[in-house]
């Protein structure tokens, strides 16, 4: 039955390059002139990782191809939580207000003591702590959910699998964005105004965001086995705002001192807050290093996430 | 250029765990082995796994269409996974070429709150089709899914019938080289089922097509071949009539046959059921006499008698009241015989269910399914499961 091929049919490949239209051919396909070349896929049992070359290939061809997908999915998911909720897109910055509220509450009693050295109003920095805070909450939890609820679309079509990372990555920017409009209006109604080097917060911001991402692709694949994942996530960041500079100023002694060398969050977050409002630039160091860090975690995280797809959809079922 | 192979499988196999929490721990080291870019065992069974496909070759070209069959569980959609991309084959190989459609499941990525409309885009998209080309096929595709004016209201209020045809004229639209169908067609009615299976003719020629199905009739009518599976191996491949025939073999095969169900209201006290032949050709009598025990006197009653084929379809009916016998049953014992001059079926597997009802009142006394079974035997054109019918020639 077995006819010959006119490629050979054991080149290990694999992914989901196969919807890719026909004008993406990889060289090599055969074809005539007067008929586009077909693009060829083929699957076995061995481990992308053989063919590293073809491998990056289809990660960035796949990257390239899942843009028009993502930005629909950006699109449905944003006006089906704006139309499936009453409170629409407010719940993007209900949990910053209710955290900076718990926060504002702690110091009026004495819990948390004020340190003039923050050289703001105790409320605005409780607040833009917050608001910087649950961007880096979003972002950890964002890939695993929007991979967890397109189970089905995953366990049925053959998609560029990228574009799920792209659109949870697009609703994070886009909650962050209306957190920021609420960060102005804070600052409004404290009446404190922006140091001139508030755009460059967006360091800061950015470097959080990525980190928090990085973080939640890494959980992804064993979070899609083990339901385990995101329990623990919900418990362990809710503790993890109180261990992180959030309502507090970094003491010069002591251990939470060190706050900004062991906690992924701390330094971004400490240098975005000083840039948007006191105009220092307090932890630039750890930050790029942090924002470098990321950068290459985040390519890892991308393979980890690309080579364990066929697996956790063979192992989570239709 | 027709009559290249799109589809190619070589010695595919695809484990299976029965254990959930064994299965997800083998995931997590089937993880580790391909991160670490060795090899692994991946031709040897572990604790609880079992080949769910297994050694499994064939080929399909543009224009042919191969009908996958075979039992549940048989590995037909695992196998359909495999050939998608969906998961990757633990031996052998596929390569695939062109562009791929799959129609496992209709309406993938619906969001039941947006809109048709809305819908519509993402599924396109999810399908692997552009914005540009939405645009262009949207009339098309409102016009084929016949939902009107509902395109613009949100999925959650469609029936069940609606999101299907919106699903299916979707992915109607896309102009694959390869297209994998699962069932999906199964539902929604008989008018556009039949609408959706004249497109895949259309469709046909420029396509290769594999079509799983538990409805022979659609296997044979677009199949040129099938591929029959049983527990994951290759019992048939080849023309679908051979293979149509093998599967309804299987599948009337000893233990398969239904179950009968007897039931008998007081004062009827049992009930006996006699065919004359159990093997009958095609045109002979049919007799069934019907005994009873009855604790008093009843009076008049009729019976209704229903002919199944194998797949559970009735096919004939009697009831002796159209033939204007009176049947009278008196306290002890009574036989009712019934004699059906010539039943023309063709060859197959049958079963009779007997119902005895009251005249007066309306009550049913006996009902037994599936209470007794005969075959119907006949000529039959060789090599196929088509059955001769007689013709009559002119002189």
């Amino acid at each position: 039955m077995t006819q010959a091929s006119p490629l050979p049919t054991q080149t290990p490949s694999a992914g989901p390059a196969a919807e890719l239209p026909p004008s993406a051919s990889p060289p090599g396909s055969t074809g005539s002139p007067e008929h586009p070349a077909l693009h060829e896929v083929t699957y076995t049992p061995g481990s992308g990782l053989r063919q590293p070359g073809r491998l990056v290939g289809e990660m960035w061809g796949d990257l390239f191809a899942s843009r028009g997908l993502a930005w629909r999915l950006i699109i449905r998911n944003l006006s089906a939580q704006f139309r499936g909720a009453a409170l629409g897109w407010a719940w993007a910055f209900l949990p910053p207000v209710a955290a900076a509220g718990t926060f504002i509450l702690l110091n009026a009693t004495g819990v948390i003591a004020s340190d003039p050295a923050i050289g703001m109003p105790y409320a605005v920095f409780a607040f833009v702590g917050t608001i910087l805070w649950q961007s880096f909450v979003d972002a950890i939890q964002k890939p695993l959910a929007v991979v967890n609820a397109s189970r089905s679309m995953l366990t049925k079509i053959n998609f560029p699998r990228e574009a799920l990372l792209l659109a949870g990555i697009g609703e994070v920017l886009f909650n962050t964005t209306i957190r920021l409009l609420l960060l102005v209006a804070v600052l409004l109604a404290f009446q404190t105004p922006p140091a001139w080097t508030f755009p460059l917060a967006l360091l800061g911001l950015g470097t959080l965001i990525l980190t928090g991402t990085v973080i939640g692709v890494m959980l992804t694949p064993i979070g899609m086995l083990y339901k385990d994942v995101q329990q623990a996530l919900t418990m362990l960041l809710g503790l993890l705002m109180f261990l992180t500079p959030v309502g507090w100023a970094v003491p010069d002694a002591g251990f939470r001192s060190y706050s900004a060398w062991i906690n992924p969050a701390a330094a971004p977050l400490l240098n975005a807050r000083s840039l948007l409002i006191t105009g220092q630039a307090d932890y630039l160091g750890q930050t790029l290093i942090m924002l470098g860090v990321a950068g290459v975690l985040t390519l890892l995280g991308w393979l980890l996430y690309r080579l364990a797809m066929p697996i956790l959809i063979e192992r989570i079922g239709s | 250029m027709p009559g290249e192979v799109l589809i190619q499988a070589d010695g595919v196999g695809k484990k299976f765990c029965r254990d959930l929490k064994r299965s997800l721990w083998y995931g997590v080291k089937d993880l580790g082995t391909e991160l670490t870019g060795r090899t692994g065992a991946k031709d040897r069974l572990r604790k609880q796994e079992f080949w769910a496909v297994d050694d499994v070759s064939f080929e399909v070209r543009r224009g042919e269409c191969l009908g996958l069959i075979g039992h549940n569980g048989a590995g037909k959609s695992t196998l359909l996974k495999m050939l998608n991309g969906l998961i990757k084959p633990d031996r052998g190989s596929i390569t695939m070429r062109g562009r791929i459609g799959a129609l496992i499941e209709l309406g993938a990525g619906f969001n039941p709150i947006l809109t048709g409309r809305e819908n519509v885009y993402v599924n396109g998209s999810v399908l692997g089709m552009t914005k540009q080309e939405i645009d262009a096929k949207f009339d098309a595709i409102v016009e084929f899914a016949e939902i009107g004016e509902f395109i613009n209201a949100p999925v959650q209020s469609y029936s069940s019938g609606m999101k299907v045809r919106l699903g299916f004229a979707v992915a109607a639209q896309l102009e694959p080289d390869v297209l994998l169908i699962d069932e999906v067609l199964a539902v929604g009615d008989v008018k556009f089922r039949t609408k959706c299976y004249n497109r895949l003719a259309e469709m046909q020629d420029r396509c290769a097509f594999i079509l799983v199905s538990h409805q022979m009739s659609h296997i044979s009518f677009i199949c040129d071949k099938t591929l029959l599976l049983k527990r994951g191996q290759t019992l048939f491949h080849g023309k679908t009539a051979e293979g149509v025939q093998l599967y309804m073999k299987e599948n009337t095969s000893g233990d398969d046959k239904p179950e009968s169900c007897v039931i008998v209201d007081d004062p009827i006290r049992s009930v006996d059921f006699r065919v004359g032949s159990d093997e009958l050709p095609v045109g002979a009598p049919l007799h069934l006499d019907v005994d009873l025990q009855a604790g008093m006197d009843i009076g008049e009653v009729y019976v209704r008698l229903i002919v199944h084929d194998s797949g559970h379809q009735s096919v004939a009916e009697l009831n002796t009241q159209w033939l204007g016998v009176d049947h009278r049953i008196s306290s002890g014992a009574s036989t009712i015989p019934i004699a059906i001059n010539s039943l023309r079926l063709k060859p197959g597997d049958y079963h009779v269910s007997v119902f005895v009802h009251g005249i007066e009142g309306l009550r049913t006394y006996v009902s037994a399914k599936n209470c007794c079974s005969f075959r119907v035997e006949g000529p039959m054109f060789p090599g196929s499961s088509d059955y001769v019918l007689e013709v009559a020639h002119a002189d």
